[in-house]
C-alpha cells in the first residue's frame, strides 16, 4: 500500500485567489492511499519544504504530490526536498494548479473543481511510481565549437584558456566570419580587422585549440558529456602541412576573374585563393568548380597530367595536390557550442529597389567592402557602374526586416547602427558627400548608440527621412529614389549616385539542417531556440549543446562576444563535473515477453535499442540506458506491450484517466 | 440534459516540451480558456498509445486532444511524425467504432504559442458542446468491442 502525502500551495494569492485550496486539500485527503493532506502559503519556501519533510517522517510517507506550479518551475526544488527527507527523488508528482488552472480560470468554483481533478489525477499516477536511479555517465573533457566567426572564436578561446581542449570547425576557408568583412565597427569606429585578426591568430596558435577550416559537422551522435561527431574535411587541394602561405600560386593562377565571395562580388579572385590576405589559416584553397586542372581530372580520372598546372609548377613547396579527396574524422566531445551565425536578406525580393538590375544599387555589406582599405577598391568608395566617387548617397533601412510581406516581421537590430556608421564614414572619406536615410524608426538601444546616431545627423549632416521608398529608377547617369516623408506628410524625390540597401539579418540558409543534425529546435524563421529566453539564453533545448551569437537572433558584436563567453562558462561548468547523472525516466523491456519483432528498433530516434540473444538463440530487445532519452516512442510502438517507460508507464497514465473519468462527477 | 448546460469532458495529452510548455505560457500570460480540459502530461506526443484514446472515450470523455510539437520541431527528433501517422489511422478507426472522428483532435502547439493553445482548447470545447455528449449508442458500441480492448489495456 502506498502512503501518499498531498501538499497544496497557495502561492500567496496566485492560486488561493481562484482556487479554494483548503477544500482541494480536504478532498484530496480522501483519495485512496492518501494518508496526509494539507495546504500552505508558500510550499517552495524553506518552511514549506520543512513542512513536507516533517510530514514524510511523521506519517512515513513514501510518495508526495505537490499541488502548486508547473513541474518545469519547481520539480527540482521539491524532488530535492523529499530526497533530503530520505525518499527517492522520483517519488514526486507535481499537480500543476497554477499555470494550468488558477491563472487561466477566473471563477473560483471552476478553479477548485479543476484543481481537485488535477490533484487526484496526480495522486493516482503516483501510486504506480517506483524509485528511479539515474545512471552515472562519464564526461569527455573536450569541446566542439561550430562556426569560426567572432562568437565561435571567443567561445573557443575562453574554453581553451581554461585548459580544456577545443576543436573549432569552420566551413569556409578561413575563420573570421562576417566581422572580417566589416570596415569599422559602431559606435567606436574601431577598425574591425585590427581588433579581430589578433584573436584569429591567437586561435591558430593556441595549444589547446585544433582548427578545422573548410570543414563541416556532418553528424552528431550521443548525448551530453558524450557526443560523437563526424567532421567532413572538404578537399582544399593544398597540403596545409607543406604550404607556407607565400602566395605565389595566387598571383600565377591564370583564372583571376572569379567574383569574390568575401568581397560580395565587388572584387575578383583567382581559382586558387584565400578569402582575404589575413586569412587564418593562411593556406589557399582551390575552387574545384572553377579550376581547369581539377575539372579535367574529374572528367577523366585516368588522365596523367591535368590540363592546367600553373600553381603546381610555381609552388616552391610542392603543396598542391589536385587529387585530394574529402575525408571524414570522428571525434568525441563533452559539450558543443553552436555559433554558426547569420546570413543577409536577399534584396532582389524587393523588385522596386532595382537591386541586381541597376549596378549602383548595392547592399550594406558591399558598402563595407568598398570602404575597407583592404577591399577591392583599396578603400576608395567608387560606384560600380562607372567608378566615379558618389556624392549623393541614399540609404534604405529595413530591407528585409520589419516587413510582414517578406516574412521578416522582426527587427534586425544592427541595421540602424551600421547605416549611421556608413553615413559618418562616407563623410569622413569625402566631405562633399550628402547622405539620406529612409527609415521606419531609428532603433539605437545600446551603450553610446543613440549618441552615435545623433552625431551622424547633427555633426555629419545626414538627412533622415521617415518613410518607405516606393521606387528606385535610373535617370541619366544617376538614380532617382521616390519615397515618402511621413513626418512632412509628402512624397519625396531624391537623386542619388549610389543607393545602399540595409539588408536584414536572417538565419543561415541551412540553419534548419544544422539544427536537425544537432537535435535542437528552431523558430519559424530558422533561428535556434534558447532553452529559456531569459534565464537560459545560451542553452539549447538539448543538454550539452550551447548557443552563441546571431544563430539565436540578430545580435551585434558586443552581444555576440558576451554570449560566447557565457556559453564558454556553461561548457566549462559542465566539463568540470567528474560525472553526470543520466536520464532516469528511460524505457525498460520485459525480455521474457519480448517477441523480438524490433519495431522499437526502427522507431527509436537515438539507436538506443540493442539486440540481445537469449537462450536457444532467441533474440530480444534491450534498452541502452545511456542513449535512451525517455521519449516513449518504443513503448507505444511495441506490439506486445512489453516495454514500459519509467515514470510514464501505461498504468500510471491510464490511472490518471481512471480517477478522472470513471468516478462520478467530482465535487 | 439540456444542450446549454452540457459541459463536455475533455482529456488532453500534451507533450512535455512544446504543448505542455505552451499551456504553461497561456498561464503565465493569464489567457483565459475553457476549463473543461484535463491535462495528461506525456514526454512526447509519440508516447500516446491509441489505446489511451479509446480508454478515455470508454471511460466517459466527450473529446480527446493530442497536442505535440509542430512537425519538424519534435524534441525527440521525429516523434510527432509517428503521432501524425498513427492518429490519421485512428480517426478512421473511431468512425468504425461509431465515435464521431471530430471528437479526437490532433494538433500542434509550440512552447511559444500560449494564445494558440487557449484558442485550440476553447474551439474544441465549443465544438464538443455543440455536438453534445458522446451518445450512449456509441458507448454501447465501444463496450461491444471493449472487452477485447480492456483486455489489452489492463496490462
Amino acid at each position: 500500500m502506498a502512503r501518499i502525502g498531498v501538499f497544496v500551495c497557495h502561492c500567496g494569492s496566485n492560486i488561493a485567489n481562484t482556487v479554494d485550496v483548503e477544500q482541494v486539500a480536504d478532498i484530496a485527503g480522501q483519495a485512496p492511499d492518501v494518508v496526509f493532506s494539507t495546504d500552505y502559503m508558500f510550499m517552495c519556501s524553506e518552511p514549506g519544504q520543512n513542512l513536507i519533510q516533517e510530514a514524510i517522517r511523521e506519517h512515513n510517507l513514501d510518495r508526495v504530490v505537490v499541488a502548486a506550479c508547473s513541474p518545469t518551475m519547481h520539480f527540482r526544488t521539491f524532488s530535492g526536498a523529499i530526497q533530503r527527507a530520505g525518499l527517492n527523488p522520483y517519488m514526486l508528482e507535481m499537480a500543476n494548479i497554477r499555470e494550468q488552472c488558477s491563472w487561466v480560470h477566473a471563477d473560483k468554483a471552476v478553479g477548485t473543481d479543476k484543481s481537485v481533478d488535477i490533484v487526484t489525477m496526480a495522486v493516482g499516477k503516483t501510486r504506480w511510481f517506483e524509485p528511479l536511479f539515474p545512471q552515472e555517465i562519464g564526461v569527455t573533457r573536450r569541446a566542439l565549437v561550430i562556426g569560426g566567426g567572432i562568437a565561435g572564436i571567443q567561445a573557443a578561446l575562453d574554453i581553451a584558456d581554461s585548459g580544456v581542449e577545443v576543436v573549432l570547425v569552420e566551413r569556409s576557408p578561413s575563420i573570421g566570419g562576417k566581422m572580417a568583412q566589416l570596415d569599422k565597427t559602431f559606435p567606436t569606429l574601431d577598425c574591425s580587422g585590427c581588433i579581430l585578426t589578433p584573436r584569429m591568430t591567437e586561435v591558430v596558435q593556441h595549444s589547446n585549440i585544433t582548427l578545422h577550416t573548410w570543414s563541416e559537422v556532418q553528424e552528431v551522435r550521443g548525448f551530453v558529456g558524450n557526443f560523437e561527431v563526424d567532421i567532413l574535411h572538404k578537399p582544399r587541394y593544398v597540403d596545409a602541412t607543406l604550404c607556407t602561405g607565400c602566395g605565389e600560386c595566387l598571383a600565377r593562377c591564370p583564372w583571376q576573374k572569379i567574383p569574390s565571395e568575401f568581397d560580395e562580388g565587388m572584387g575578383t579572385r583567382p581559382a586558387i585563393y584565400r578569402p582575404f590576405p589575413q586569412a587564418v589559416p593562411n593556406v589557399p584553397v582551390i575552387d574545384a568548380e572553377q579550376c581547369v586542372a581539377i575539372k579535367s581530372l574529374v572528367e577523366d580520372p585516368e588522365r596523367e597530367k591535368p590540363k592546367c598546372g600553373v600553381c603546381l609548377k610555381f609552388c616552391p613547396r610542392d603543396a598542391i595536390d589536385f587529387r585530394q579527396q574529402p575525408t571524414v574524422t570522428t571525434e568525441e566531445f563533452g559539450a558543443i557550442v553552436l555559433a554558426n551565425g547569420y546570413s543577409l536578406f536577399d534584396p532582389t525580393a524587393y523588385g522596386e529597389y532595382g537591386y541586381g538590375r541597376y549596378p549602383d544599387v548595392i547592399t550594406s555589406i558591399q558598402m563595407e567592402r568598398l570602404m575597407n582599405a583592404a577591399g577591392p577598391t583599396d578603400g576608395e568608395v567608387r560606384r560600380p557602374s562607372d567608378g566615379k566617387h558618389p556624392r549623393s548617397i541614399v540609404f534604405l533601412a529595413c530591407v528585409g526586416s520589419r516587413d510582414e510581406r517578406m516574412g521578416r516581421p522582426y527587427c534586425s537590430k544592427i541595421c540602424c547602427m551600421y547605416t549611421a556608421k556608413h553615413a559618418i564614414m562616407l563623410k569622413e572619406h569625402d566631405p562633399d558627400v550628402q547622405s539620406y536615410v529612409f527609415y521606419i524608426d531609428v532603433r539605437a538601444g545600446g551603450k553610446g548608440y543613440e549618441e552615435f546616431v545623433r552625431r551622424a545627423q547633427e555633426e555629419y549632416g545626414t538627412c533622415y527621412l521617415r518613410g518607405r521608398v516606393s521606387k528606385v529608377y535610373p535617370e541619366g547617369n544617376h538614380l532617382v529614389v521616390m519615397g515618402e516623408d511621413t513626418l512632412m506628410g509628402m512624397p519625396v524625390r531624391v537623386e542619388a549616385d549610389l543607393v545602399v540597401l540595409a539588408t536584414g539579418v536572417q538565419p543561415q540558409p541551412d540553419a534548419g539542417d544544422v539544427a536537425r543534425i544537432l537535435g535542437i529546435s528552431y523558430d519559424s524563421y530558422g533561428f535556434i531556440n534558447e532553452s529559456h529566453p531569459k534565464l537560459n539564453p545560451v542553452e539549447s533545448n538539448t543538454a550539452g549543446i550551447f548557443l552563441a551569437g546571431s544563430t539565436i537572433g540578430p545580435k551585434d558584436i558586443p552581444e555576440s562576444v558576451s554570449q560566447a563567453s557565457a556559453a564558454a562558462a556553461k561548457v566549462l561548468g559542465l566539463l568540470s563535473q567528474p560525472s553526470l547523472l543520466g536520464e532516469a525516466m528511460t524505457a525498460l523491456v520485459d525480455r521474457s515477453r519480448c517477441a523480438g519483432c524490433f519495431a522499437c528498433e526502427d522507431i527509436c530516434p537515438y539507436q538506443a535499442i540493442e539486440r540481445v540473444t537469449l537462450g536457444y538463440g532467441r533474440q530480444a530487445a534491450e534498452v541502452n540506458e545511456g542513449l535512451c532519452k525517455g521519449c516513449g516512442l518504443c513503448v507505444s510502438a511495441c506490439l506486445g506491450k512489453v516495454i514500459t517507460l519509467r515514470g510514464f508507464s501505461d498504468q500510471a497514465l491510464l490511472e490518471e484517466l481512471n480517477v478522472l473519468l470513471l468516478e462520478p462527477e467530482s465535487a | 440534459m439540456p444542450e446549454t448546460s452540457f459541459e463536455p469532458r475533455v482529456v488532453g495529452f500534451l507533450c512535455n516540451w512544446c504543448s505542455y510548455a505552451g499551456a504553461n505560457l497561456a498561464g503565465t500570460s493569464r489567457i483565459q480558456y475553457a476549463p473543461n480540459i484535463r491535462i495528461v502530461r506525456v514526454p512526447c506526443s509519440g508516447r500516446v498509445d491509441p489505446l489511451f484514446v479509446v480508454k478515455a472515450f470508454q471511460a466517459g470523455a466527450d473529446g480527446v486532444m493530442v497536442l505535440g510539437c509542430h512537425p519538424g520541431d519534435c524534441h525527440y527528433r521525429d516523434g510527432n511524425y509517428y503521432t501524425r501517422r498513427r492518429f490519421t489511422l485512428m480517426h478512421a478507426f473511431l468512425t468504425f467504432l461509431g465515435i464521431d472522428e471530430r471528437r479526437l483532435k490532433i494538433d500542434w502547439v509550440s512552447a511559444a504559442e500560449g494564445r494558440r493553445f487557449a484558442e485550440v482548447v476553447t474551439e474544441f470545447t465549443e465544438q464538443l458542446s455543440q455536438m453534445g455528449p458522446l451518445s450512449t449508442q456509441a458507448s454501447v458500441q465501444v463496450s461491444a468491442g471493449g472487452d477485447q480492448i480492456r483486455e489489452t489495456v489492463s496490462l
